[in-house]
């Protein structure tokens, strides 16, 4: 058993997590529900093991390191950590419903990664040989993660927050009727975001702390460095926009989906459109 | 007069402590930022410039485009932000310390009416025997209440985490900290780069603005050593180095390894390994046209040479191999800058293998010599980078304060208890300033469990 071939299998348990779903969503029956959430579960399982087999291939090729130097490493490590942090809050609150706004991004993350990336594991060039790599991917990804749930959130939000304004057809039957009230959805929405913005704030730490050891600045204002900081700005605006009378609801929803949007321009529109320090494996 | 003056100075209070502005000043800075990173920053690369227009380029440099985060605007708006959150903070904490220290410790009616979570139940028996049992309860399950009478009515306040409310505003501070230790670093701080050949020292070293910089000890290259992977991947960089006070290697220092992602520091002066490169000379073989007065010639490769009729001699580029730039041609080859003592400068191929295509170069440059590269000698240096920042420390303080505060106000609340029992009834109010909802299932625990305690006793 190759990780390669697990991680293939998660795919198509991800796949099958978010039919069944979109299956609760339609037929309302719990069980598909259950079904949803316990197939992500395994999916996590299965891709928890695909990463650690990995981690050991490495070992065996004789240049060991955490699966994290490449762009294909951190798009499946990205998945993972979407589904870790939707089944945390899953556990926490039992939206089941949630799933089916948050398990296609982690189905697509490993889609793309399995079909459109080279996984090829390669030696870590001399500027990632360092412990701080796996402290800043780890805590940058999982916040990108809680963005991703919180974005997935608020697409909810503003698709039953826009039928209830339309009139009451919507709102009380049909397929929203699943989806849990729009106070709950904001809720959640700051709650994701909650646990997303610490992290972040950790990310860009370690990452600071890490280029100050091994470039002697913690700060270059390179173009990632700078969209993660245009990420935090983002939602330290959200943060405090709530404080404020009237930009919870609808304005606080598009910030959230923005700042995702954001965030997924920090991850890989920078490494793709722009250069700079972090162009992964291309060396320094 | 004056009261107009109040009035504008109490609307431009309110402005700074407006959270709109914090808003606007948070979203403005993420928008803007975008423009560092398209434009690009530093010393633009001419492939950049050759794309946009020469107005274009007049006005980026006049906005400050090309260096915008140093730009007079740019740190305007991180001033403002800054006046933002102090002025908000002055105006806030005052109510903030008041609810910290002097909390409301009687549960009247209009309290009551405004708590969030309450609940009251009907007992039989003695106030004070319920006061202690009530009070002894809240210790154990939540926090030590206060203990009041007023009328005798007995009143107990009990609350957990009050001090987690000042948590936003040690966030806040962090900011300020963070701000002043990179304010401390570009003040008493420098960074730069040197470059050592093996076996020579340095004790200056360049910043990026083009200043030299004493760092008033040296620094002595042993070695560089350059290790690939079997796929021909670099695997590592290193360089041993050797610090030197007044030429003699300081203890500790002597042949230590600095490797990519492992620095050296000495005296807070911190080298890290950064690139690597040929410091040897190139050597050239000068002759006149008939191969006679041979002179053999060595240029560094950041200098000149002097030839025999004194004209200068620079190097702009050399190849060990010229086979995958000219079909025909192989062997290694340099192109030179010759600046005659009179006369344009001229540029000339030195060819290794070609002694026929040498002379032809002579005569098309109207040269009364023929130059012959001979090549290279292998001398690698070490590229360090050399970064001198005081206010690290500084920075590194507020990301402490800064998580350290954003954990706790995200994660911990301010969660109040009142109890008022008077003859016949308990009644017990709420409220946290955090997650309600956990709250008030607590409360609800605490609710019941007090009623059972207390209703006990009458058995
Ligand atoms: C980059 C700068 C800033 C950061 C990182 C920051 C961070 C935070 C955080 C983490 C919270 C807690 C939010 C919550 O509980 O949901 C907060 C609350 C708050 N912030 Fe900021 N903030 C910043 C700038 C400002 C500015 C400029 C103001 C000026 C008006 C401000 C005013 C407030 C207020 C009034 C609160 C709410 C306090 C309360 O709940 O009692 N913040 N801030």
């Amino acid at each position: 058993m190759t990780s390669s071939i697990l991680f293939n299998i998660t795919t198509f348990i991800y796949l099958g997590s978010m039919f069944l779903f979109f299956i609760f969503m339609f037929s309302k029956t719990k069980i598909s529900g259950s079904a949803g959430i316990a197939a992500a579960a395994a999916g996590l399982i299965v891709q928890s093991a695909a990463i650690i087999l990995r981690w050991k291939e490495s070992y065996d090729m004789g240049f060991g390191h955490a699966p994290l130097s490449n762009l294909y490493e951190s798009v499946v490590f990205f998945a993972w950590t979407i589904v870790l942090i939707y089944i945390y809050l899953d556990f926490r609150y039992r939206y089941r419903v949630i799933g089916a706004f948050v398990m296609p991004f982690a189905l697509l993350a490993m889609a793309w990664a399995q079909l459109g990336l080279n996984d090829g594991i390669q030696p870590l060039v001399p500027a990632l040989q360092s412990d701080w790599l796996l402290y800043h991917v780890i805590t940058c990804f999982l916040g990108y993660a809680a963005f991703a749930v919180a974005c997935g959130i608020s697409i909810m939000y503003l698709i039953k927050a826009s039928s209830e304004a339309e009139g009451e057809k919507g709102a009380g039957s049909g397929l929203l009727s699943m989806f849990p009230p729009v106070r709950v959805l904001d809720d959640l929405n700051y709650r994701a975001i909650m646990i997303g913005f610490p992290l972040l704030t950790l990310g860009i730490i370690t990452g600071a702390v890490w280029a100050n050891y091994a470039w002697g600045t913690y700060w270059s204002w390179d173009p990632k460095e700078t969209w993660s900081l245009i990420v935090w700005f983002i939602y330290a605006a959200f943060l405090h926009a709530r404080i404020t009378k009237g930009w919870v609801g609808k304005r606080a929803a598009w910030l959230s989906i923005i700042g995702f949007a954001a965030t997924i321009f920090c991850y890989l529109g920078v490494n793709l459109l722009l250069s700079g320090l972090h162009s992964y494996g291309g060396g320094k | 007069m004056t009261s107009k003056q109040n009035d504008f100075t109490l609307k431009l209070w309110n402005f700074f402590c407006s959270l709109k502005l914090t808003l606007f000043l948070l979203i403005s800075l993420a928008v803007i930022s975008i423009i560092g990173t398209v434009v690009p920053q530093g010393i633009p690369p001419v492939e950049y410039l050759e794309q946009i227009s020469p107005v274009k380029q007049k006005l980026y440099e006049n906005l400050g485009l090309f260096d915008m985060y140093h730009s007079w605007w740019f740190v305007l708006m991180l001033s403002l932000l800054t006046l933002n959150l102090i002025c908000c903070s002055i105006k806030r904490l005052p109510y903030i310390w008041k609810i910290i220290r002097n909390p409301v410790l009687v549960l009247d009616r209009a309290l009551e009416h405004s708590m969030a979570v309450k609940k009251s139940f009907k007992v039989y028996g003695n106030p004070a025997d319920m006061r202690d049992k009530a009070a002894a309860f809240l210790k154990a399950e939540f926090a030590e209440p206060v203990v009041t009478e007023v009328d005798g009515v007995w009143h107990l306040f009990a609350q957990k985490h009050p001090w987690s409310r000042l948590s936003v505003y040690f966030v806040h501070l962090s900011v300020i900290v963070i701000f002043a230790g990179a304010i401390i670093g570009s003040l008493f701080g420098f960074k730069g780069f040197v470059n050592i050949s093996e076996g020579d020292s340095a004790s200056k070293i360049t910043t990026q603005s083009g200043k030299e910089i004493e760092l008033g000890f040296s620094v002595r290259c042993d070695q560089f050593t350059l290790t690939n992977y079997p796929t021909g991947a670099p695997k590592e960089f290193k360089s041993i180095l050797t610090v030197l006070e007044n030429g003699k290697p300081v203890q500790d220092y002597l042949h230590a390894r600095v490797i990519v992602n492992e620095p050296l520091t000495y005296k807070g002066v911190t080298f890290y390994q950064a690139s690597y490169g040929n410091g040897g000379n190139y050597f050239f073989r000068y002759a006149d046209l008939e191969g006679k007065n041979i002179k053999e010639i060595s240029v560094p490769a950041d200098s000149e040479a002097t030839l025999p009729d004194g004209s200068t001699m620079h190097l702009l580029e050399a190849v060990p191999d010229l086979s995958p730039y000219e079909k025909e041609l192989s062997g290694p080859a340099a192109r030179l800058e010759i600046h005659p003592p009179s006369g344009p400068a001229k540029i000339i191929i030195a060819y290794g293998n070609y002694p026929e295509l040498n002379l032809r170069e002579a005569r098309d440059a109207k040269n009364d010599y023929v130059i012959h590269y001979r090549g290279i000698e292998e001398k690698l240096y070490t590229g360090l980078q050399v970064a001198k920042d005081p206010g690290v420390w500084v920075v590194w303080a507020g990301c402490l304060m800064m998580v350290a505060g954003i954990y706790v106000a995200f994660f911990m609340s301010h969660r109040r208890v009142w109890v008022r029992i008077e003859k016949g009834s308990v009644t017990m109010g709420g409220n946290s300033n955090k997650n309600q909802g956990a709250f008030s299932q607590k409360f609800d625990f605490l609710a019941e469990s007090l009623e059972k305690e207390i209703s006990r006793e009458k058995k």
